[in-house]
């Protein structure tokens, strides 16, 4: 029997979320991505969707959660919410400035061969080892990283905080990630572990599709800097998302597909956009 | 030498059938998109009267065919118009109807009077639908007024944004 090896880093992430199906689209939206008042309140949703940010598949927990102040410091939903197709959170905002909702998942996909047969295992990276099945072989493990997060400022558009998180892929916003308008420009760096980069690409969905047919989904390309410029089109909530190592094509008829890499990073945002 | 007998025959059976049956065609593009995730869409092709005063006459639908226990008839649904109009109704699959997804590219589709899927269709004001519907995607319906039975040969062509390319109708008496 072949010795199993699991090259896996050690992460602990409570979400026990399952890499979602095909065409199946993990998303956070924040209600409104501008709060007014004294210690104002802002409600997040999560899901798993077919049609994007419509509720219509499985719940995303928001237990994981983090808040990051605008001074910094992080901290948990005062309420969370975990329903059937979707999950929430109430946060407050006490601080004026802009929030970071970051949602960290690191899950795990294995194929394996137990008498011969071809098997399948997905789940936390934590559980692999121990349900893995002995006589297991061949034994290939994907781990993939995933970032999805979004933005609310209270009261002040204030600077930005500016601050990597620098663990996994993430879109820095080099310009105020709220309160953009249709037509304006918003410029954001694209790091993996806090490094650019380079020639990769970042796709823009609008939401709302039902309401309006045609997607209208367009793609930028990092440059050097590892950097992009985001136009936007008209008022919609954006889901904006990359991937990392790109994805190989899909082999010819009857090929075999390309191995799974190790590793794989994920990272998506949601940005809204008002009329003018 | 050819008796005149037969020729007489055939003078006669050519009086009796119509010359040829009528003929409606359509040239369907489905335009390559520059995605990061792309499926084939599913695609409905059906006429309807413009009074709305008959069931609609499906003429084509192209579905995932492939995916196991009939599983890829989920999404049919998603083709919202057609579904509404009479899709639900139709049992998949339908000889002569449904067939499987196709690849970017453009599309002949033909169908002769008195022959299904087309049949005998009742004189009077249509128009023909497209509606692509794409996983992960956006979903276009394109429309091509028409009179029916044809008069005389004509082609008339709409185009879509997005999901379609240029939609042409060709009908011959």
């Amino acid at each position: 029997m072949k010795r199993i090896h699991f090259s896996l880093c050690a992460l602990a992430v409570a979400a026990a979320l399952s890499l979602p199906a095909h065409a199946h689209r993990g998303w956070m939206i924040p209600e409104v991505a501008e709060v007014e008042g004294k210690e104002p309140w802002v409600t997040v949703r999560a899901a798993i969707s077919e049609d994007l940010f419509v509720v219509d598949h499985n719940a995303l927990s928001l237990e994981a959660l983090e808040v990051i102040a605008p001074d910094g410091t992080r901290s948990k939903p005062e309420k969370i919410h975990a329903g059937r197709q979707f999950g929430a959170a109430d946060i407050k905002l006490a601080k004026p400035g802009t929030y970071t909702m970051s949602l960290v998942n690191e899950s795990a996909m294995a194929s394996y061969k137990l008498n011969g047969e071809t098997k399948r295992w997905r789940g936390a990276p934590s559980a692999l080892e121990k349900e893995m099945p002995a006589g297991a072989e061949e034994v290939q493990v994907t781990t993939t990283l995933g970032r999805m997060e979004t933005y609310v400022t209270a009261n002040d558009a204030s600077p930005l905080r500016g601050k990597p998180q620098g663990k996994g892929l993430e879109l820095l916003p080099l310009d105020a990630p709220t309160g953009m308008l249709v037509g304006q420009t918003t410029r954001f760096r694209l790091l993996l572990d806090g490094k650019p980069l380079a020639a990769t690409t970042v796709g823009v969905v609008p939401g709302g599709v039902r309401y309006r047919g045609v997607l209208k989904e367009f793609a930028v390309t990092t440059d050097a800097k590892g950097e992009v410029a985001i136009k936007w089109p008209m008022a919609e909530m954006y889901w904006v998302n990359a991937s990392y190592p790109p994805r190989a094509p899909a082999p010819a008829e009857g090929q075999p597909r390309p191995p799974m890499p190790k590793q794989r990073y994920t990272y998506s945002a949601t940005f809204e956009v008002l009329p003018e | 030498m050819k008796k005149p007998f037969s020729g007489l025959l055939l003078a006669l059976l050519v009086t009796a059938l119509p010359a040829t049956a009528a003929e409606l065609s359509v040239r369907v593009e489905l335009p390559q998109l520059q995605v990061a995730e792309y499926h084939r869409p599913y695609l409905a092709v059906w006429l309807e009267r413009v009074d709305q005063t008959a069931p609609i006459t499906h003429l084509a639908v192209w579905y995932d065919q492939k995916k196991r226990d009939n599983a890829g008839t989920k999404w049919l649904k998603d083709m919202r118009q057609w579904w509404r109009k009479g899709g639900r109704d139709l049992a998949v699959p339908a000889d002569a109807v449904t067939s499987a997804t196709r690849a970017p590219g453009v599309h002949h589709l033909s169908f002769t009077a008195g022959k299904v899927p087309l049949g005998n269709l009742a004189a009077g004001e249509y128009q023909l639908l497209v509606e692509a519907s794409r996983e992960a995607g956006g979903r276009e319906v394109v429309r091509v007024p028409l009179t029916w039975p044809p008069k005389a040969a004509q082609n008339a062509t709409a185009k879509g944004q997005e999901e379609l390319g240029a939609v042409t109708v060709q009908l011959k008496p």
